[in-house]
């Protein structure tokens, strides 16, 4: 297997989950995944890929559920100088923006 | 991301044909390029950023747009059904290459010993010339056997594959370059070639071996 996580949202999304799916859009400084990094989140629970090395994970799969209900993408913005990514705690110091999006 | 353009993504996808996926990060609005129709600035950032294999941001009339390549897998075409492949196949599959195995000796090439891999029993340069390796492809000859890797390299050296490694000694890669040589390939096409194979790191074993081939064809591929 590789690290298609398109492929294995798109594969949930067929089976009749609701998909929400993160990509890194944008970073600066230490960020440990790059711009086009995905995590595919599902209602019910299941999890692929990254968007950080994990600070992160759990506040964008808050907003990927929402997302899944109302439809509407969200750009998101997390870094150390903003006091959402505070709440979450970006250990690595690095800033990044994160596009979520229903899928399908 | 709707369902039709989830759909035609992998529909591009699953054909091997490169596209980018453009965002409008303001509303969510995406089209894929090339198919789509798309204002010049970033028809022009698309195409380079396919080329790159690279994401990137591009401002157009105050929007962002993000842009996000999806290329076909990078491919590694394997010659010699040997121990070292076996494990260097799936290895190199973990890391998203698309691998193929070439060896005409049917009982190493076997699926047996090559479960999920492809395997190509023509002669390595007549699978070679099939397969046209690109700047996406590197290509790691294993038999240790001129008969079968030189016709391989000869074909390789011709391409634009990122990787060409070739298991031996250095004294059989001396001898190599000299039948290479004779074959019509100067002093900077023959620099080329990664050989002894693989990264120095004291690798004994078959997967050892299998590992520091894969180690130096990612500092390769991202320019170390």
């Amino acid at each position: 297997m590789s690290e298609d996580i398109l492929g294995t949202a798109a594969a949930w999304a067929a089976e009749g989950e609701q998909v929400a799916l993160a990509t890194v859009v944008e970073t600066w400084g230490s960020s440990p995944r790059p711009a086009g990094s995905m995590l595919a989140v599902t209602a019910s629970g299941r999890m692929a890929g990254s968007v950080s090395g994990g600070c992160i994970e759990g506040a964008v799969a808050d907003v990927a559920r929402q997302t899944m209900q109302d439809g509407k993408p969200q750009l998101l913005d997390f870094g150390i100088s903003d006091e959402r990514a505070w709440e979450v705690g970006l250990a690595c110091g690095g800033k990044l923006k994160v596009f979520v999006e229903k899928l399908g | 991301m709707t369902p039709e353009h989830l759909a035609r993504l992998q529909r591009a996808r699953a054909a091997l044909t490169p596209v980018a996926l453009l965002t409008r990060l303001s509303d969510g609005t995406q089209f894929l390029f090339p198919e789509d129709a798309v204002p010049g600035a970033l028809a022009e950032a698309a195409q380079r950023l396919l080329f790159d294999d690279k994401a990137a941001n591009v401002t157009l009339d105050g929007e962002a747009w993000f842009l996000q390549p999806h290329n076909p897998p990078l491919r590694m075409i394997v010659v010699g059904a040997v121990h070292v492949a076996q494990t260097l196949a799936p290895m190199a599959a973990e890391l998203g290459f698309a691998v193929t195995v070439v060896d005409p000796r049917r009982a190493f090439a076997s699926e047996e010993r090559f479960a999920a891999v492809a395997l190509n029993h023509d002669w390595p340069d007549e699978a070679m010339e099939a397969l046209a390796p690109d700047t996406r492809t590197a290509v790691v000859t294993l038999t240790h056997d001129p008969k079968l890797d030189d016709p391989a390299l000869d074909v390789a050296l011709k391409s634009k594959a990122f990787y060409i490694g070739a298991l031996g000694s250095k004294r059989t890669h001396a001898k190599r370059i000299e039948r290479l040589k004779a074959l019509g390939h100067g002093e900077a096409a023959l620099a080329r070639i990664a050989a002894p194979v693989g990264l120095d790191i004291g690798a004994v074993t078959a997967p050892e071996i299998a590992l520091s081939i894969l180690g130096q064809v990612v500092a390769r591929r991202r320019g170390k």
